[in-house]
């Protein structure tokens, strides 16, 4: 047995050091300008409180506001992505459907979704939500004391049940509006398929139906897992947006603490910090998870 | 639908597939011009011509993976048509094997050639293993029945692609140049099962540049250019010399090497 050569260990060159050196010197500088000439009093601890408090009474931390929006972003993301994963399954198949009127919905969904502006879109939805479709299925009046909605499961899944309905509107906002991304991601998923497996499919004699599910789905589904993931993320950020429609997340907690503590630069560094953890923490998660179904298939 | 032959002449009790003058188009190209054969119980018949001569889209109307636009194609006593219940009925009769095998890669080889049967016939999942391992075992591969399309060479996969046809019992069996795709070395293991499965009877329609199958397996041979059915003869007569110019032509090209 040969052994392959040593290889020889890549080392940081110069021109790296001259880099850190004048990116280090750029933050310095922003340091010094913002400490020095913008006079402004820092009071970190101010805002801290609003993430996570001490409870002299119980003597425990108790989590507040802002984890709390957190969570509730959180919760908005993993329905709203349920929702548009199922509407993009579904929307994504009619864009490929040999059916005209099939294709022309989904086409014209995407096409909406996609050529007006995000807050349009979720401005335009909800007014329409809020006004006809919560009256109509009766989200508003459900009972708050009511053993389903006061037990802990449901407080896990849905957040506080008096905003119910608020966060049903705004996941459902989300759903659409992700929805429409989600069917282009399937429609690829779909298209990526080769055609000889359709035919394949059909000529042992499956439906068109089991061709899809037993055939065409399994395998799109695999490969759309990594860019669906990417849309999972995308989702918890542009969840942001719907704090315009006064839905309770971070976003809009964020700027209740900022304007409260008149401490906006710690507000929104520190809010800006807990997105990049929770995004960060599911993108390393998520190319954990894809490096380790890759290992497993081999 | 009870008594075919007397609404189309051509057909007796023993045709399995026909062709009543089929034409199809892409578009603005005519790929086939009015093809009219007949293939009977137990024929083997070997379509071959230049590339772009229809063959392929001749073969792929008998189960519909074309359709076709004009004159009508009976397969076992139906016609073929749009009709996705019949469709399914007549693939059931129809086994294909296809240039690229097209096995499903997300399933096991046993999976792959259980499916038919479990979906279209119905089949419980025990019965259907059966079947398919029995024919897993008449292609001698049943030894590679846990594995993966991905791990088997491309001969390996060919036979299971003929063993998943023959899983569906089918009464003919359709071949696109299943031996184009491999490797030359791979080309007589997936020959010799074809040859096995022609001695036991099998009505078969193969397309295929191998002459030498031709020759040994044949009953009759189909010469198709631009579209249309240029020979139609026996494979003795055939190869005998009694041909027109243009199969001259293409037989020397393809018999040079």
């Amino acid at each position: 047995m040969t052994r392959p050569p040593p290889q020889i260990r890549r080392r940081l060159t110069i021109v790296d050091y001259v880099c850190f050196g004048l990116v280090a010197a750029i933050i310095a500088y922003a340091v010094y300008r913002v400490s020095d000439v913008l006079v402004y009093n820092w009071n970190w601890s101010r805002v801290f409180n609003f993430v996570i408090y001490y409870d002299e009474d119980t003597a425990r931390y108790v989590p507040n506001l802002l984890l709390k929006g957190i969570a509730t972003t959180l919760r908005l993301a993993f329905w709203a992505t349920i929702i548009a994963a199922t509407l993009g399954l579904v929307m994504g198949y009619m864009r490929t459907s040999k059916n005209l009127a099939m294709r022309m919905i989904s086409r014209c969904y995407v096409e909406l979704v996609r050529n007006i502006p995000p807050v349009v879109f979720i401005f335009i939805f909800y007014f329409f939500l809020s006004g006809q479709l919560m009256p109509l299925i009766g989200l508003d009046d459900i009972d708050k004391n009511g053993a389903l909605v006061s037990s802990g499961v449901f407080y896990t899944l849905f957040g506080d049940p008096r905003l119910f309905s608020n966060f049903v509107a705004g996941a459902l906002c989300l759903a659409l509006f992700e929805g429409a991304y989600i069917t282009e991601i399937v429609r690829a998923g779909i298209q990526s398929i080769p055609k000889g497996q359709w035919e394949a499919a059909r000529a042992v004699g499956l439906s068109p139906l089991a061709v899809l599910r037993d055939i065409i789905f399994p395998q799109a589904v695999r490969k759309i897992l990594p860019p669906l993931a990417g849309q999972f993320i995308t989702l918890i950020k542009d969840s942001a947006i719907v704090s315009l429609i006064s839905i309770q997340e971070l976003t809009f907690l964020a700027t209740e603490v900022a304007s409260t503590t008149t401490k906006v630069f710690e507000t929104w560094i520190i809010v800006g910090a807990m997105y990049f953890i929770l995004c960060y923490f599911f993108a390393a998660l998520f190319s954990h998870l894809e490096k380790r179904a890759l290992q497993a298939r081999r | 639908m009870s008594d075919i032959s007397a609404k189309s002449p051509t057909l007796g009790p023993d045709t399995l597939i026909s062709f009543d003058g089929v034409s199809k188009w892409f578009d603005q190209f005519q790929a086939l011009k009015d093809i009219n054969l007949m293939v009977k119980q137990g024929e083997r018949v070997v379509v071959c011509g230049p590339s772009g001569s229809g063959k392929s889209t001749m073969i792929r109307c008998v189960n519909q993976l074309e359709n076709h636009q004009q004159g009508t194609i009976h397969v076992c006593g139906r016609e073929v048509y749009g009709n996705m219940k019949q469709l399914e009925q007549v693939r059931r009769e129809v086994g294909m094997v296809f240039q690229s095998f097209n096995l499903f890669p997300h399933l096991s080889i046993l999976q792959n050639v259980t499916l038919g049967p479990i979906r279209n016939i119905k089949l419980s999942r025990a019965e259907a293993s059966d079947i398919a391992m029995h024919y897993l075992d008449r292609v001698q591969i049943a030894d590679q029945a846990g594995k993966f399309p991905s791990q088997l060479s491309g001969g390996q996969q060919q036979r299971v692609a003929i063993a998943r046809a023959l899983a569906m019992k089918p009464r003919v069996m359709l071949f696109d140049e299943p031996t184009s795709a491999l490797d030359p070395e791979m080309i007589n293991e997936v020959l010799d099962v074809m040859t096995e499965l022609a001695d036991d009877g099998m009505t078969m329609m193969v397309v295929t540049h191998e002459m030498g199958f031709a020759r040994e397996v044949a009953d009759r041979v189909v010469f198709m250019d631009e579209g249309r059915v240029e020979e139609n003869c026996g494979k003795d007569a055939f190869f005998a010399g009694g041909r027109g110019q243009r199969a001259e032509a293409f037989l020397s090209k393809i018999l040079q090497h």
